[in-house]
C-alpha cells in the first residue's frame, strides 16, 4: 500500500475542495473495498479524505412520499429499516444477501455503488487490465471469465459490478444526489455506471471529487411487492453469479407496472427494460416472463465460460416475477 | 467443561481440549505471535513469469523507503546448501521455476513499509515460454519412478483387457478433480532469529523436527543448531507438513540482519503460489462385472500434474488396488511436469480424489448392474487386501454401510433419478465409502517425568495443529501411567523435547501414542524396580523411543468409512445444497469422543466442499492460479453446512497400536465428494463427472 | 440514525459527533485547533515526521485506552497485533474475506483488517481477549468450549466475537437473508448458519458453533 496522506475535512465542501488539487486523492467511507483494493496496489491515492462522519446517516420519509438514505448509513442500518423492509423489501433483501454482517456493518450506502469490480485480473497487478491500466489489454476476454459480463460489454472490458444494493436501487428508480465540484446534482442510479465502452477505466459518471451525499428512492406504488433473488455458488458471502431484483403491480392477472434489474451480467447493475416494456398490460403467465426474458437476453455474448449465465438469467427472471405475480411454485 | 476422569479410564472419554481456554480468548500464542525485541517484517518478491531467469535486479528505490532495513535478492543472498530441492534452494541464481516463485524479499521495520516496497524493486526477467498446460494428451506424460508415500506407481494383477472384453457388464468413464489448495486460517508464518549461528524458528508446522530435518541441511547445520518452536498451529491439512520456501525465505533475510527477529505470515494470495496444493487429476476408470454384479475388472489409470522443479507425485490410484474384490485389478499412473508451483500434501493426498473417482464410478456401476449401491458395494467386499495378499487387521465397511444406511433411512430409496421434489428443490440421495491406511512414522522418542506429588510431565515433539493432540496424548498417557488426565501435563511443539514425526498421513497418534506407552510402561516398572513402586522425592523419568510393530507384517491396516448425503439442487439455477449428511466410520479405538467427532466433521466438510466449491484456476497463458482469494475460491461457510450425523462403529484391533486406533485426520474427506456427486446425480439425472459441481454445471 | 444495538455500552459515535453539513469551515489541517468535544480535530501529531504519514491516536482496548502512533496505512488489525500486543484477534485473509480478525468496533463487529486506524481515532475496540470480565471466560467462550466449536483455534476469537456481536443484531430486530418473518424474528438454525457466514472457518467446526451459540443465545 502506497504512502497516503489522511484527511478529514469539516464538511461536505471541505471535502470536495480537498480533492480538487489531488488528481490522485479518494474519498474514504466505509473502507471495505478501497482499503482492499489500496492493499491490492490496485488503488494508489496519494490522499484519502475521510467523509464517514460528514454525511447523513439518516433515514427519512420524503414529502412526496419517498424515502431519502444519507450516504453515511451503514448497509446493516439500511437493510434493518422498517420502511425499507416493508415498502422496498428488494432493497432490504439485496443488502443482506451482500457480503458478510461484519462487512455490512462497515460499508456505507454511498460507498456500495461505487464498489470495483472483481474481475480476478482487476485485482491482481501482475497482468494486464485495460480497467485498472488503460490500454494493456483485457486478461479476461480469453481467460478466467465465468463470473464474466453477458450483456453491454466491449472488447476492452468484460468486467461485472459487483453490488447487490445497486440491483435493488436500479430496480426502485432511485437516485444518488451527489456534491462536487460543479455543484450538486441528482443522477438516476441507470445513469450513475457506464458500459466499459473504450474507457473501461471509468465505472460510473462521477466526476473526480463528486461525492455522493445521499440516495432518493421515489415513491412507487408497488415498490413492497418487490423482491430479490441472488444465484451464488455458495450459501452465503459470496458474489453473484446472476441475480435479479424485481418489482410488480399486479391486477386482475395483468402486469400493470413492472421493474426488473439485473445484477452479475454486466459492467452495470442492467435495468432490463426489455422485459419491463414486453410484459406491461399483459397477463401474467410464466410463458409470457419467459418471452419477455429472452427478448433480453436476445442480445447476449456470453464468453466462453459463461454461456450458463443466460439460461440462468432467463430462469431466475422468470422465477421472481412468477413469484412476484403469485404464480411461483 | 473437563470432567475429572477416573484413572485409567480417560481414552475413549469427550474430554474438552486443554488449551480451549487460550483459544477462544486469542490467547493461544500462534507463530506469528510471538512476542520478540525488534522484530522486522519481510515481504516477498514474487516472480511474475513462470519460466526464465531474473535479467536484472534495481532495489534501489526500495532501498531509500523510509523504514526499509534491506532488500534480498539472489545477488546477495547467503548460499545454501546443495540438497537437491529446487523448491528450497530459492535465491542461488537468478532462474525462475513458476510464476510466483520467491526471488527476493524487502526487509523493513514495518509491515506497511516491506509491503509497498516490496513493489517499489524493479525487476527484469529474461523469459522462456511457460508451459502449463495440463492436458491427458500430452506427449510427454511420464511414469514416476514412485508415488508419495512410497507407493508403486503401476500395478497390475490378473487381466484386466480380458476381463473388460468379457464382462457382461461394462464401465468406462474419465473423471477429473482440479487443482485445489488447502488454505488453512493461519496462513504459514514464520519468525526466523539467527544467534551465533543457530537459528530459532517460531513456526507454523505439522512437525516440528519435520522443519528441523528439513531446513538445517539447507544451511549446512546439525540439526540441533535450528530449534523450532511451534505451540499452536492454525490448521495445516497437509500444506505445513514439507517445509516450503517461505521458511528457507525467512531464515535467509533474518541472516542479513542477524539477531534480530524477521516475521513472515504468507498472505492468502500467496498461499496460492508457494505453499503447496493438490495437483488436478483426470482418471479413467473401467469396470467390469458379471450378470450378477461381481465385479470382474477395476482399473483406474491416472494423469495427473507436477512442477518441472520438484516432482511430487500423488498416490491418486492406490485405493482402487484393495478397496473391491476382483481378480483383474490394475492402476496407472502417468505425470506432467509444468511449469508451475510444487503441488504437495493435501488432506488425504491419493485417496481424496481417487474414492471421488472410483465411488463415482461404483453408483454408476450399481445402476448399469440394477443395483442398490450399497448392496453392490457389499457383495463387492474383499476377504483380504489384494495389493499386498495379507488379512486385514479389521475391516468395518460394511458395518459402516449398514450401520449409515440404518441412521440415514436409506431403505426403501427410489433408484430412479429426478423422483423426488420439493417445491423447485430436486431431492435425491447417495452413498459412498471411505478408506484410509493406518500409516505409522519412525523416529519418535518420548519423555515421562513423574513427581513425588503424583503429577507427570510428557514431552515429545510432536504437533496440535487443531487435530486435539494437546488432550488426546494425555489421555492415552494418563492410562497408561494408571493416573487420571489431570494429573499429566503435555509438553509438544517444540524441538526441546525429544524427536517426533510430524502432524501427516493420520499418522500421529499411531506414532507418539505408541512411543508414550512406551515410556509410560519404562516409567513404571522404573518406579517398581528401582524405587520400590514409590516415586522419590527428587521425581523420577524415564524415556523411551517407538517400539516396531511386528504386525505390520502380518495385516494390512486400514480405517474405513461410508457416507450417505441427501442433496438438494434447485431446478431452475443449479444451486446445490446439502441438508443433511450421515457418516459412519470404522477406525478403531477412539481416543476422544469430543474431538475426534470434530476430526472426522472437518473432514467430511472439507469433501463436501471439493465436491461443491474448491477449484484453483490456473491462467495457463500466465501460469498462476488467478483465483488467488477466499472471495473467489470458495470454501464453505457456515450456511454451506447442514445437519452432521457422525457415529463410529465399536472395533477392537489389537494388531494396529497398543491403544488399537486408527487415525482419523483423513478418513471423513475420503469419499464425501463422491457421496455428494452420487447424491446430486440422483436429484437431478445429471452425472457431474468433473469436480466442483457448480450450477453452470447443472443449469439448462 | 444508525442503531443502537443492546449489550453494549459504547456509544457508536464520539460524544460531541454531529453528522449532517452544519460546519462551516472548508477545510482543515491538523495543526489546526478544535473546540473540545468536536469529533472533527484530529490526530494532533497529523503532520509530524516525513510525508506526513505518521498520526497519533487513541484506542480504548478491550477496557484500556492506548495511545499510539501509526502509519496511515495500519489498520485496526495490525495495530493491535503490532503495536499493541493484542493477538486476539487473526489476520487469516487481510482482505474482508474471512472474519478472523473480527472485533466489536464502537459495539459492531466488523472486520478490523479493513478498518484503517487513523479513521477510528478515539474508538472502542473489544476483542475475544476484552469478553472475558474479572478473569472470567465469556459464556460464549466457555459454550465453545464445551461444544469443540473450534479445531485449530485461529479463526475462534472472530468467530466468538462476530456470535456476540451477531446476538446484538438479533436482540436489535435486525433480519437476515435467512429471516422467513421480518415481524419476529428469532434465532434459528438457520438463522444463525447465515448470520455466521462471515466467518470461515477450515477446519469446519460450523456444525458444533450452531448449538455453542444456540446455547448462550437461550439463556
Amino acid at each position: 500500500m502506497k504512502p497516503y496522506r489522511y484527511e478529514r475535512a469539516e464538511d461536505i465542501s471541505g471535502a470536495i475542495s480537498a480533492l480538487a488539487d489531488e488528481p490522485e486523492g479518494a474519498f474514504l467511507g466505509g473502507g471495505t473495498n478501497i482499503v482492499d483494493l489500496m492493499k491490492l496496489g490496485v488503488s494508489t491515492p496519494d490522499v484519502l479524505v475521510d467523509v464517514r462522519r460528514l454525511m447523513s446517516d439518516d433515514i427519512e420519509e420524503t414529502e412526496d412520499g419517498g424515502v431519502r438514505i444519507g450516504a453515511a448509513v451503514p448497509n446493516s442500518d439500511l437493510a434493518a429499516d422498517p420502511t425499507i423492509r416493508t415498502r422496498y423489501p428488494a432493497l432490504s433483501e439485496a443488502l443482506l444477501s451482500g457480503a458478510s454482517g461484519q462487512l455490512r456493518n462497515m460499508a456505507t450506502t454511498g460507498g456500495n455503488f461505487l464498489q470495483r469490480t472483481r474481475c480476478v485480473y482487476f485485482q491482481d497487478t501482475t497482468t494486464p487490465c485495460n480497467k485498472r491500466e488503460p490500454g494493456s489489454g483485457c486478461s479476461a476476454l480469453d481467460g478466467y471469465n465465468k463470473n464474466h459480463a453477458i450483456l453491454g460489454s466491449s472488447e476492452h472490458c468484460v468486467a461485472t459490478h459487483p453490488s447487490d444494493m445497486a440491483v435493488a436501487m436500479a430496480a426502485l428508480d432511485a437516485f444518488v444526489v451527489t456534491h462536487g465540484p460543479n455543484g450538486e446534482r441528482r443522477i438516476p442510479i441507470e445513469e450513475l455506471h457506464r458500459l466499459p465502452g473504450d474507457e473501461p477505466e471509468r465505472d460510473t459518471i462521477l466526476e473526480h471529487g463528486e461525492l455522493i451525499t445521499a440516495v432518493e428512492l421515489p415513491p412507487m406504488g408497488f415498490s413492497s411487492n418487490s423482491k430479490y433473488r441472488k444465484v451464488r455458488e455458495r450459501a452465503s458471502y459470496a458474489f453473484a453469479l446472476v441475480s435479479v431484483a424485481a418489482a410488480m403491480d399486479v391486477e386482475d392477472g395483468v402486469v400493470r407496472d413492472v421493474r426488473v434489474a439485473l445484477g452479475g451480467v454486466a459492467h452495470k447493475p442492467w435495468r432490463a427494460t426489455k422485459v419491463e416494456e414486453a410484459l406491461r398490460g399483459e397477463p401474467v403467465s410464466e410463458e409470457n416472463f419467459r418471452a419477455a426474458a429472452e427478448i433480453e437476453l436476445s442480445e447476449a455474448e456470453p464468453l466462453s465460460e459463461n454461456a450458463y449465465k443466460v439460461p440462468l438469467a432467463r430462469n431466475v427472471m422468470v422465477r421472481t416475477l412468477s413469484d412476484l405475480s403469485g404464480e411461483g411454485r | 467443561m473437563t470432567a475429572t476422569q477416573a484413572p485409567g479410564k480417560s481414552v475413549g472419554a469427550p474430554i474438552s481440549r486443554v488449551e480451549g481456554h487460550l483459544k477462544v480468548r486469542g490467547a493461544a500464542t500462534y507463530a506469528y505471535e510471538h512476542r520478540l525485541d525488534e522484530p522486522a517484517y519481510l515481504h516477498p518478491l514474487q516472480s511474475t513469469i513462470a519460466n526464465g531467469r531474473v535479467a536484472k535486479i534495481d532495489a534501489s528505490r526500495a532501498e531509500a523507503e523510509p523504514g526499509v532495513v534491506a532488500v534480498l535478492t539472489h545477488e546477495n543472498a547467503p548460499k545454501l546448501e546443495a540438497v537437491g530441492d529446487a523448491e528450497l534452494e530459492i535465491l542461488q541464481n537468478g532462474e525462475v521455476g513458476f510464476r510466483g516463485q520467491f526471488i527476493g524479499a524487502v526487509i523493513a521495520d514495518t509491515f506497511e513499509a516491506a509491503r509497498y516496497a516490496a513493489g517499489l524493486v524493479e525487476i527484469e526477467y529474461e523469459e522462456r515460454e511457460t508451459d502449463a498446460d495440463f492436458r491427458p494428451d500430452r506427449d510427454d506424460l511420464y511414469t514416476p519412478e514412485q508415488l508419495n508415500a512410497g507407493f508403486e506407481p503401476d500395478t497390475s494383477v490378473g487381466d484386466v483387457d480380458g476381463a473388460l472384453a468379457s464382462a457382461a457388464v461394462k464401465f468406462d468413464a474419465t473423471y477429473t478433480t482440479p487443482r485445489e489448495h488447502n488454505n488453512p486460517m493461519e496462513p504459514h508464518s514464520s519468525i526466523a532469529v539467527w544467534d551465533e549461528g543457530e537459528l530459532t524458528l517460531y513456526e507454523s508446522t505439522q512437525g516440528v523436527y519435520w522443519t528441523q530435518n528439513t531446513i538445517a541441511p539447507l544451511f549446512g547445520l546439525d540439526a540441533e543448531k535450528v530449534h523450532v518452536i511451534s505451540p499452536h498451529v492454525g490448521g495445516g491439512f497437509g500444506s505445513k507438513g514439507l517445509p516450503h520456501a517461505n521458511v528457507v525465505l525467512a531464515a535467509l533475510a533474518a541472516m542479513l540482519v542477524e539477531g534480530r527477529p524477521v516475521k513472515f505470515a504468507l498472505t492468502r494470495h500467496m498461499m496460492f503460489s508457494v505453499a503447496g496444493y493438490r495437483t488436478p487429476t483426470i482418471q479413467r476408470i473401467r469396470l467390469g462385472a458379471d450378470a450378477e454384479g461381481k465385479l470382474s475388472a477395476i482399473c483406474n489409470d491416472v494423469v495427473e500434474q507436477t512442477s518441472k522443479i520438484k516432482e511430487f507425485a500423488e498416490q491418486t490410484g492406490t485405493s482402487a488396488r484393495m478397496m473391491y474384490d476382483s481378480s483383474n485389478i490394475q492402476t496407472t499412473h502417468l505425470l506432467a511436469a509444468l511449469d508451475v508451483a510444487v503441488p504437495s500434501w493435501l488432506r488425504a493426498p491419493g485417496e481424496a480424489p481417487g474414492m471421488f473417482a472410483l465411488e463415482s464410478a461404483m453408483d454408476e456401476m450399481a445402476i448399469e448392474c440394477d443395483l442398490d449401491p450399497v448392496e453392490f458395494r457389499i457383495m463387492n467386499e474383499p476377504e483380504k487386501d489384494l495389493e499386498s495378499g495379507l488379512p486385514f487387521s479389521s475391516r468395518g465397511l460394511v458395518a459402516c454401510l449398514r450401520e449409515g444406511a440404518e441412521r440415514f433411512g436409506w431403505d426403501g430409496r427410489n433408484p430412479t433419478p429426478r423422483s423426488e421434489r420439493d417445491g423447485r428443490w430436486l431431492v435425491g440421495t447417495g452413498v459412498a465409502s471411505s478408506v484410509y491406511p493406518v500409516f505409522s512414522m519412525g523416529g519418535n522418542a518420548a519423555t515421562i517425568r513423574a513427581d513425588s506429588d503424583g503429577k507427570y510431565v510428557v514431552e515429545i515433539g510432536a504437533a496440535d495443529i487443531g487435530t486435539g493432540t494437546w488432550t488426546t496424548l494425555g489421555q492415552i498417557a494418563a492410562d497408561e501411567l494408571g493416573v487420571s488426565f489431570e494429573d499429566v501435563e503435555m509438553k509438544i511443539g517444540d524441538t526441546k523435547f525429544p524427536n517426533a514425526s510430524g502432524a501427516g498421513g493420520s499418522s500421529g497418534i499411531t506414532s507418539w501414542g505408541s512411543t508414550l506407552v512406551e515410556a509410560a510402561r519404562s516409567l513404571r516398572e522404573k518406579i517398581e524396580a528401582e524405587h520400590g513402586g514409590n516415586i522419590p522425592d527428587e521425581g523420577v523419568e524415564a524415556s523411551a523411543k517407538m517400539p516396531k510393530n511386528p504386525h505390520r507384517k502380518e495385516y494390512a491396516m486400514y480405517a474405513f468409512g461410508a457416507h450417505f448425503v441427501e442433496a438438494r439442487v434447485d431446478e431452475d439455477t443449479g444451486e446445490v445444497r446439502v441438508p443433511r449428511m450421515t457418516s459412519v466410520f470404522a477406525a478403531g479405538r477412539i481416543i476422544n469422543a469430543k474431538t475426534a467427532r470434530s476430526q472426522f466433521m472437518g473432514g467430511m466438510v472439507m469433501g463436501l466442499s471439493a465436491a461443491l466449491h474448491e477449484e484453483s484456476v490456473l491462467d495457463t497463458r500466465f501460469g498462476h492460479v488467478v483465483n488467488h482469494d477466499f472471495a473467489e475460491y470458495h470454501i464453505p461457510t457456515n450456511a454451506d453446512v447442514g445437519e452432521l450425523d457422525i457415529s463410529w462403529i465399536e472395533e477392537d484391533d489389537p494388531y494396529v497400536n497398543p491403544m488399537g486406533s486408527k487415525g482419523i485426520g483423513e478418513i471423513g474427506i475420503v469419499g464425501s465428494a463422491a457421496a455428494v456427486a452420487n447424491a446430486v446425480y440422483h436429484a437431478t439425472g445429471t452425472r457431474v463427472r468433473e469436480l466442483p459441481i457448480t450450477p453452470d454445471k447443472l443449469i439448462s | 440514525m444508525r442503531q443502537r444495538l443492546a449489550g453494549h455500552s459504547v456509544p457508536f459515535l464520539p460524544p460531541g459527533m454531529v453528522s449532517g453539513f452544519e460546519f462551516q469551515e472548508k477545510h482543515m489541517f491538523g495543526d489546526r485547533q478544535f473546540a473540545e468535544g468536536r469529533m472533527f480535530a484530529f490526530p494532533s501529531h497529523y503532520l509530524k515526521g516525513d510525508g506526513f504519514m505518521d498520526a497519533e491516536i487513541t484506542l480504548r482496548v478491550d477496557g484500556e485506552e492506548h495511545r499510539l502512533t501509526v502509519d496511515t496505512r495500519t489498520t485496526i488489525l495490525d495495530a493491535l497485533r503490532e503495536s499493541i500486543g493484542n493477538t486476539s484477534p487473526k489476520k487469516g485473509c487481510d482482505h474482508g474475506q474471512c472474519g478472523a480478525c473480527t472485533v466489536l468496533l464502537d459495539g459492531r463487529r466488523v472486520n478490523s483488517c479493513l478498518t484503517l486506524a487513523v479513521a477510528h481515532d478515539g474508538a472502542e475496540v473489544t476483542t475475544s481477549e476484552g469478553l472475558s470480565e474479572n478473569g472470567e471466560l465469556h459464556p460464549m467462550h466457555r459454550s465453545f468450549m464445551e461444544h469443540d466449536a473450534f479445531q485449530c483455534g485461529y479463526c475462534t476469537p472472530g468467530q466468538i466475537v462476530s456470535a456476540v456481536g451477531m446476538l446484538d443484531e438479533v436482540e436489535a430486530g435486525w433480519t437476515s437473508h435467512a429471516t422467513e418473518d421480518g415481524e419476529n424474528v428469532s434465532l434459528s438454525d438457520e438463522e444463525i448458519r447465515e448470520r455466521m457466514s462471515g466467518n470461515l472457518c477450515r477446519c469446519a467446526a460450523y456444525a458444533n458453533m450452531l448449538p455453542a451459540i444456540k446455547e448462550v443465545s437461550d439463556r
